[in-house]
């Protein structure tokens, strides 16, 4: 039971998390500036920033992966748990901005506010905006995923509908009287628990928080998959009708993993805001969302490890090539989905093959087609 | 409420589906009484497969009223609610979890709490163990419990979806055609199988194989265009001249 529990392939990704977590912040703050074992702050800030994204990229894998739910929008979730951080941060500015205003943000003063609008109270207060990392991201999942499963949109037709969601809440949090800072967003943040942000012990305590949640995400989710319930929503992507007969209600299941999936990405979205100091609307684009689905293919789907490694690499990938030859960097993306889609459609943790794959109910395939009647809706089939 | 009194299991009053103006089903009447087998046969495009839609929620009709049992009509229940009052169906073309090993397949249709939080949190319990090794032997899959699914044989994933039928304990099985692109020796295996589980549970069957139907020797309903054309035994509607017309062409 314990080998099943803990999967060879959980072990290594917990050795791997923790040797990540100890060594890195010792290679930056023990060793000398001139020790070749020396990391920069700057690397540390950017492994803190993987760290995020492959959160964000194991809870898409929890979703595509085990329930077959594409979301093409999972960054709206990361960017409302990434705002909710934000405010928390403006709030801790106090006085110390441009217009020194003890109570509003610098972008309230410019924009002529009079007074902090509602959904701003208790941000001062940490773990109230800690709650609202979680909750908004939720709230938002639950509303959306209670219209969407129980109307049994399913497929395409669902991933275009996230599509929208993030577009739409882009093009929201664009306006200046949002009260969110417009198209600038959120930034010149100051310092947390009066530590200031930009010191190297608070950027490597944020690294060790990233792994930390990190490994937690993996917890839960690898507690989620090798649960019955796992096996339900395995069920569910390979035949969602037969399940339904079976007396599982699928839109039940499928919102539960959805709204657990969606608080991991606020949580990822948290952390990543005060590493890279600024949480603006660009964040909703579309393509960032898209960009984290490249991630889990690449990986391995339904995996979760696949995820983590494949959000890594590419990051590395793209912190590589963004910098050598930045303006091609989109169709090296492009590309790259293409290649790992017709060579790789198990992803790096396919090429592997099956060692330290262990138990055949947790690797799974990656799923095929649904067969026929599974997905359409017949006319006179409920709404 | 002018429900009809019925001790019947299943009654089908007046059913009416239409798709796009084409009537899959037309003011269809049937009546299953408990601890029956029942062959349903019909030439392609007579309702047998829409008349299980309706029965098990995956299609509301437009008219009429299904009676399950004397008391729930099913035209208002989904397809989980209708699953969890007792209704099994196995599916024309054998559909079953293929990512999952045959011994999961049986676990998750075994009969047990369907609720999300108590799935997350369930554990396989002796009991249910018991069952499932009982049930492998009964659709003879014992030595393939540890096969995934999409390794079986064609029959043997017939084997398989009777099976988790089985597993979920219904009182009313709904089997459609079993027997399809099954070998001489599976269909008679299959029959025998039907009979076996007719001593506990109500069942009715879609066939299209009529050997398969004789060698069941139940009473027989013919749908044509969407209602009853004739019932009976075998011998007496394959009789019938209406039927011979509509099985041979006019």
């Amino acid at each position: 039971m314990t080998s099943t529990l803990l999967g060879n392939r959980s072990l290594y990704l917990y050795v791997t998390l923790a040797g990540l977590g100890v060594l890195v912040p010792m290679a930056n703050l023990l060793t000398p500036e001139t020790s070749p074992l020396h990391l920069s702050t700057y690397v540390v800030t950017l492994l803190g920033k993987y760290m995020c994204y492959a959160l964000l990229a194991l809870a898409l894998d929890l979703v595509w992966g085990y329930c077959g739910i594409l979301s093409l929008g999972h960054g709206a979730f990361f960017a409302l748990g990434g705002y909710a951080m934000g405010m928390h941060l403006m709030r801790m500015v106090g006085p110390r901005g441009v217009y020194g205003n003890p109570v509003l943000p610098d972008f309230m003063v410019f924009l002529n506010y009079k007074e902090l609008p509602w959904y701003w109270h208790g941000f001062d207060n940490f773990l109230f905006a800690m709650a609202m990392v979680v909750l908004v991201p939720g709230l938002l999942a639950f509303i959306f995923g209670a219209f969407a499963f129980r109307s049994r949109v399913t497929g395409v037709y669902f991933s275009i509908i996230t599509q929208a969601m993030t577009y739409a809440l882009m093009l929201a949090f664009f306006r200046n009287d949002m009260g969110l800072g417009g198209n600038n967003g959120l930034t010149d943040f100051k310092d947390i628990f009066g530590i200031s942000l930009q010191q190297g012990a608070t950027r490597n305590a944020f690294y060790v928080a990233s792994i930390v949640a990190l490994a937690a995400g993996y917890a839960i989710c690898r507690a989620i998959v090798t649960s019955k319930l796992g096996k339900v929503l395995i069920a569910v992507r390979d035949a969602e009708s037969r399940t339904r007969f079976l007396g599982y209600s699928v839109e039940k299941y499928k919102l539960f993993v959805w709204v657990v999936s969606a608080c991991l990405a606020g949580v990822a979205g948290a952390l990543y805001v005060p590493q890279v100091g600024i949480i603006n609307p660009s964040e909703f684009a579309p393509a960032s969302s898209i960009e984290a689905v490249i991630w889990v293919a690449v990986g391995g789907r339904g995996t979760l490890v696949g995820a983590i490694i494949g959000a890594v690499l590419v990051n590395a990938f793209k912190s590589w090539f963004t910098g050598a030859i930045p303006e091609l960097w989109l169709f090296a993306l492009g590309g790259l989905f293409v290649l790992v889609t017709l060579f790789l459609p198990r992803g790096i943790l396919g090429l592997l093959g099956r060692r330290g794959a262990g138990r055949q109910q947790t690797s799974v395939h990656a799923p095929k087609a649904r067969s026929e009647g599974d997905t359409q809706p017949v006319k006179g089939a409920r709404a | 409420m002018n429900r009809p009194e019925t001790s019947a299991l299943l009654y089908l009053n007046n059913v009416t589906v239409s798709f796009d103006g084409f009537r899959a089903l037309n003011a269809l009447s049937l009546v299953i009484d408990r601890g029956e087998m029942r062959a349903i046969i019909g030439p392609n495009g007579a309702g047998k497969t829409t008349m299980m839609d309706v029965i098990t929620g995956k299609t509301r009709p437009d008219d009429g009223e299904v009676i399950f049992g004397g008391a729930h009509d099913l035209t208002a229940l989904d397809e989980a609610r209708i699953a969890n009052l007792g209704i099994g169906r196995k599916f024309q073309k054998p559909t079953v979890f293929e990512s999952h090993t045959v011994w999961d397949n049986l676990g998750l249709a075994l009969r047990a709490k369907r609720g999300v939080f108590s799935t997350l949190l369930a554990r396989a319990t002796r009991e249910e163990r018991a069952s499932i090794d009982e049930l492998l032997e009964t659709v003879h899959l014992t030595d393939a419990k540890d096969t995934l699914a999409a390794n079986l044989s064609h029959g043997q994933k017939q084997w398989l979806e009777i099976g988790m039928l089985l597993a979920q304990d219904p009182q009313l099985l709904l089997v459609d055609e079993p027997v399809a692109g099954m070998t001489d020796a599976e269909t008679a295996q299959t029959a025998q199988l039907l009979r076996k589980i007719n001593r506990t549970h109500t069942v009715v069957v879609v066939e299209h194989d009529m050997t398969f139907v004789r060698d069941l020797d139940v009473k027989v309903t013919v749908l044509h265009e969407g209602s009853v054309l004739a019932e009976g035994h075998l011998d007496h509607v394959s009789a019938d001249e209406r039927v011979i017309e509509v099985y041979l062409g006019r």
